[in-house]
């Protein structure tokens, strides 16, 4: 194990090992489960092994979160530049780029080559959907740094479920209005699932579309150029879809467009979790006030925060945008979802279930205090949810209890 | 003078250089970026948050 060592303003040294360092391994390699499911396959000529990772994401994901419960160690200051320069961390992300196109080609190879039944056909292809969500995740680590091989890297795994406009979407976008009702990636009180799903992805598209047209044009140059890296990244993923089509045929189509939807999905599940509800309120200058910890629901569940490369330390990525995942922090009293984002978007996927778990979550805040007007609420649900928690009442039941 | 920084990601601004990949070509003076400007790094802080850094 690797140690770090700093000294403190006054002089005294400290030293550091984090004690995730190889675990951080998981991140990268978690992809391959889909080719673990087609091994199976293989040497037991059983279909039903193509749906393995389902048990994997589903069951056996959320179970170890509950059962290991959360990490909420965090580094100490002093040694944050130190662990952001240790290139070893930043290898793991570069890593996980050609393990997903892997998984991508496997998975295409098996599906174009087997005869497989309509249901493994469709299993398989959502659970490389799945991945590909996965992906999706690493390149949001990716987009977020300033080096040109970060970004180009970036551009690259988002090809590969057809999503290249969601750095500048995510970073430009959904940044800076994060947690206001002017952000389509941030849900709303009383928004389900699917709303969201529909508001989101489209908007992602034309808001991208927008910031990168406004950069162009700066440059004086038209939305339909080379230097559009929106279309750079499109291209990577006709090139990539369309050499799958060409070698394996036309049956391929429904598989490729299964497997962008789903994983597309798989981000908007995420997206759906992280702010919902939040609200950032305005201030005097008619301005939103700083994105703070707690405008992002957190989870410090440890097996999923490592194969999500940190992701689910999402207060401090708010907060400190640039910050490389091994070093983003916990923090005190902040939103904390029930269990990892796998577990958590089970719960999402059943409305009631979520609004019933959710709610009492979002309205017991310490920053809300069963406040509504603190709250990023649904339009269309607001006067039903203004009568079903008025403020007084609530205060009632916090009383009695 | 010439020299604006971000206070959260540490991006610096350099009129001299100006910034080629978001359109501000060499000489643009910070003062002359749009209002609406926004770091292009991290996205989280304005044109008003930024700070004045020497050019040494
Ligand atoms: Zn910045």
């Amino acid at each position: 194990m690797k140690t770090y060592h700093a000294y403190t303003k006054s002089g005294a040294e400290i030293s550091y090992t984090d004690k995730k360092r190889w675990f951080w391994l998981l991140s990268s390699f978690f992809p391959l489960q889909a080719l673990i499911g087609i091994y199976f396959h293989h040497i037991t000529d059983n279909q039903l092994w193509l749906l393995l990772p389902f048990i994997i994401i589903y069951i056996l994901a959320p179970l170890i979160d509950y059962i290991l419960k959360e990490d909420v160690s965090n580094p100490p200051d002093e040694i944050s530049l130190a662990l952001d320069a240790d290139r070893y961390y930043r290898a793991l992300t570069y890593l996980a780029v050609p393990i997903h196109t892997l998984s991508l080609l496997v998975v295409a190879w098996w599906i174009g080559t087997q005869n497989l039944d309509w249901w493994a056909y469709l299993g398989l292809s959502i659970i490389a959907g799945i991945v590909s969500g996965l992906g999706i995740n690493t390149g949001h680590e990716l987009g977020h740094k300033r080096t040109n091989l970060e970004k180009n890297l970036a551009k690259f795994v988002l090809a590969i479920p057809f999503y290249g406009h969601f750095t500048i979407d995510h970073n430009q976008g959904h940044h800076r209005d994060v947690a206001t009702p002017d952000d389509a990636s941030s849900s709303r009180m009383g928004e389900n699932f699917y709303q969201f799903l529909y508001r989101e992805i489209p908007s992602a598209v034309t808001r991208s579309f927008q910031i990168e047209t406004q950069r162009l044009s700066r440059r004086n140059q038209n939305f339909f150029c080379l230097n559009n890296q929106i279309l750079q990244s499109y291209a990577i993923s006709i090139a990539l879809q369309g050499s799958i089509v060409i070698i394996f045929g036309l049956e391929m189509l429904p598989f490729l467009v299964i497997h962008n939807a789903f994983a597309w999905f798989q981000l908007s599940s995420a997206n759906y979790i992280e702010h919902y509800g939040l609200l950032r309120l305005k201030e005097k200058s008619g301005h939103y006030e700083r994105c703070k910890p707690h405008h992002s629901w957190n989870s410090n569940h440890i097996f999923s925060n490592l194969v999500f490369f940190h992701l689910q330390r999402h207060s401090d990525h708010h907060t400190h945008p640039t910050r490389r995942y091994q070093s983003l922090k916990h923090y005190e009293d902040l939103p904390s979802l029930p269990n990892g984002y796998l577990g958590c978007y089970l719960i999402a996927y059943l409305p009631w279930l979520w609004f019933y778990i959710m709610d009492k979550r979002l309205l017991q805040l310490n920053h809300i205090k069963g406040d509504l007007t603190k709250i990023n609420i649904h339009p269309q649900k607001k006067i039903f949810l203004l009568d079903k928690y008025r403020h007084n009442e609530y205060q009632e039941a916090q009383e009695s209890c | 003078m010439l020299k604006h920084q971000c206070p959260e990601c540490s991006y610096i601004y350099d009129a001299k250089i100006g910034d080629q990949f978001e359109g501000y070509p060499p000489g643009r003076l910070f003062s002359d970026l749009p209002d609406d400007f926004t770091c292009p790094d991290c996205a989280v802080r304005f044109k008003i948050d930024f700070i004045e850094v020497s050019s040494a």
